[in-house]
């Protein structure tokens, strides 16, 4: 686990940001509505949130690409909206759909980006630790999905960076890629740059955070750490200080017997069928059991075997993201 | 508690500015002068109605001669590279993130309009020295201080097409830029005053508004007249000035 070195290298204070005009035919449309966040150096910070959210905005907005219509953006001490060359030094961003020119040459791009910086990574480490070797000479638009994700990563990554900005860094890559991703961020938190990035894979973000914030709907609707947020840590939040219930029903579960559960259930197994597995995201107390219990009791119900499991990310996504 | 100490991390610093530009132009132009469809745009088309052009004059004397044709050969080529092959370029860029990924780098948005330009005076020079040397080997006799004021009216006529070329780019999507960009390009060559002088009466008169028609007329002015023609480089100056305002107002990185 990464040490906490408290240095906040990234923090957005109430940060709104809209389109359109009050005159236009559409309005206005808020996509941030007032983040909240802090990213710290040595850390992994993950943003989360389903489509729209306005994860890829607020990345946006903290990189000095969108100017916030209110609040407030400190990136390194500055404003990235109005900031210099000396401070898009220290930071490296990865956009989420890559940022590549298609007919270059993934060395060309690098060992251009390279001459931007004084000290920039050396070249054939990032190569190596990213395996780009294969395919440093064939133009990027012939590279493969996961191959392109590479590419952009050392893009963003050649500057040496202090904190680097990750939209979707695993994306489209194959399990081996996967983990040379993985490793590579590990080592950058281990050196203790920060670094900020969203994704959709909530398993990845699970692995990787230190820190974890949930958008919906332009706001930051939960965050904390991965242990805090599952109530599996030592100080559990209290509304979050659940488990996760899971039991085997012994026959297909009807519509009316969905609806009328005091909860709502995931199925766990591929189809809704005798001995089909079924999981309750958040029992937090006695009394959520008895209710279960009840349910069960009125279905005519007896499962044919109960486990708890501790609560995932996934678990708390799902709760938080469902309208 | 005591919070563990931060290592020390080196401060990543930008390389010197006139560093980052010049690579970045050197960077832009070789990529264009190693693309077919660009060197197709920019030198090879040029090149065929130069000497188009010049076969029909012997034809017929509603064709101009070399002297007149040559320089407005040039004013095209300069609006290939500049607008048509800039702006499509970086309407694509636009469209692919690049121009967004760059703004992010040390070189910035100031950083990449300015080696962008860099990237087309590359191009153009390389432009002139081709198209100039098969004017002369056809009989072009240009005003020798003319040439002077003619290098002077190309950089000015090459930042007026980059700063339209941008701000089509930069406000409407790639395919829309790239059709636009070619038949603005093709209209401006065969009908706006750039390779073929425009009437000056009449409805022509307007027509000389227009910069593709400035910068033939300057063009013209400087090399068959040695003389610079102050009226046209004010019109390209103002459609300058007007495209850099419509830029800041309208552009947007992706």
């Amino acid at each position: 686990m990464a040490v906490s070195f408290s240095v906040a290298c990234l923090r957005l204070a109430n940060v709104r940001y809209a389109v359109g005009t009050a005159s236009s035919a559409r309005g206005v449309t808020e996509i941030l509505s007032g983040v909240d966040l802090t990213a710290r150096r040595g850390e992994v910070t993950v943003i989360i949130g389903p489509n729209g959210a306005g994860k890829t905005t607020t990345l946006s907005c903290a990189q000095g690409l969108l100017r916030p219509s209110a609040g407030s953006v400190q990136l390194l001490g500055q404003d990235p909206y109005r900031a210099g060359a000396d401070l898009r030094a220290r930071v490296g961003v990865m956009l989420q759909d890559g940022g590549l020119p298609q007919s270059v040459k993934p060395r060309t791009l690098l060992t251009h980006v390279a001459k931007l910086h004084r000290d920039p990574w050396p070249l054939e480490d990032l190569v190596d630790r990213l395996d780009l070797s294969a395919f440093l000479g064939t133009a990027i638009r012939r590279l493969s999905g996961g191959q392109k994700q590479r590419v952009a990563l050392a893009a963003a990554l050649i500057g040496s960076p202090e904190l680097v900005f990750l939209d979707e860094p695993s994306a489209g890559l194959d399990p081996q890629s996967r983990q040379l991703v993985f490793d590579l961020i590990d080592h950058l938190r281990s050196s203790g740059i920060g670094i900020v990035l969203t994704t959709h894979l909530l398993e990845e973000a699970q692995h990787l955070a230190d820190a974890v914030y949930i958008l919906k709907d332009g706001v930051v609707v939960r965050h904390g750490t991965v242990s805090e947020l599952t109530g599996i840590g030592e100080e559990p939040h209290s509304h979050t200080a659940a488990r996760r219930l899971c039991f085997a029903s012994p026959r297909a579960l009807t519509r009316t017997e969905l609806e009328d559960a005091p909860y709502p259930l995931e199925l766990d197994s591929d189809a809704n069928r005798a001995g089909a597995r079924w999981g309750v995201p958040a029992i937090a107390s006695p009394a959520d059991l008895t209710a279960l219990a009840r349910w069960w009791e009125r279905s005519g119900l007896f499962p044919a075997e109960i486990s708890f499991e501790a609560r995932t990310l996934e678990d708390v996504f799902w709760e938080v993201s469902s309208p | 508690m005591n919070q563990p100490e931060a290592p020390t991390l080196p401060r990543s610093r930008p390389a010197a500015a006139h560093r980052r530009v010049l690579a970045h132009g050197l960077y832009e132009a070789r990529l264009t002068l190693r693309n077919g469809e660009q060197l197709l745009v920019s030198l090879i088309l040029p090149l065929l109605v130069l000497i188009g052009l010049h076969r029909a004059h012997a034809v017929t004397d509603i064709v101009p001669g070399i002297d007149t044709i040559a320089p407005g050969v040039l004013s095209l080529a300069v609006m290939a590279s500049a607008f048509a092959g800039a702006a499509i370029a970086t309407g694509f860029e636009r469209q692919y993130g690049v121009l967004a990924y760059l703004a992010t780098t040390p070189l910035g948005a100031t950083g990449l309009i300015l080696g962008k330009s860099l990237a087309v005076l590359c191009v153009i020079a390389v432009q002139v020295l081709v198209l100039g040397s098969a004017g002369f080997f056809l009989g072009w006799s240009p005003e020798p201080l003319g040439i002077i004021w003619m290098f002077g009216v190309v950089i000015m006529g090459a930042a007026t097409f980059t700063a339209l070329g941008l701000l089509l780019a930069g406000t409407v999507r790639a395919e829309a830029t790239l059709a636009l960009a070619n038949v603005a390009w093709v209209l401006m060559g065969a009908a706006g005053g750039a390779v073929l002088p425009l009437e000056h009466d009449g409805a022509g008169a307007l027509l000389l508004a227009l910069p593709s028609a400035a910068l033939g007329e300057a063009v013209r002015g400087a090399t068959m007249e040695g003389r610079l023609a102050v009226v046209p480089i004010l019109i390209l100056a103002a459609w300058a000035l007007a495209a850099i305002l419509a830029a800041r107002k309208w552009f947007t990185w992706k």
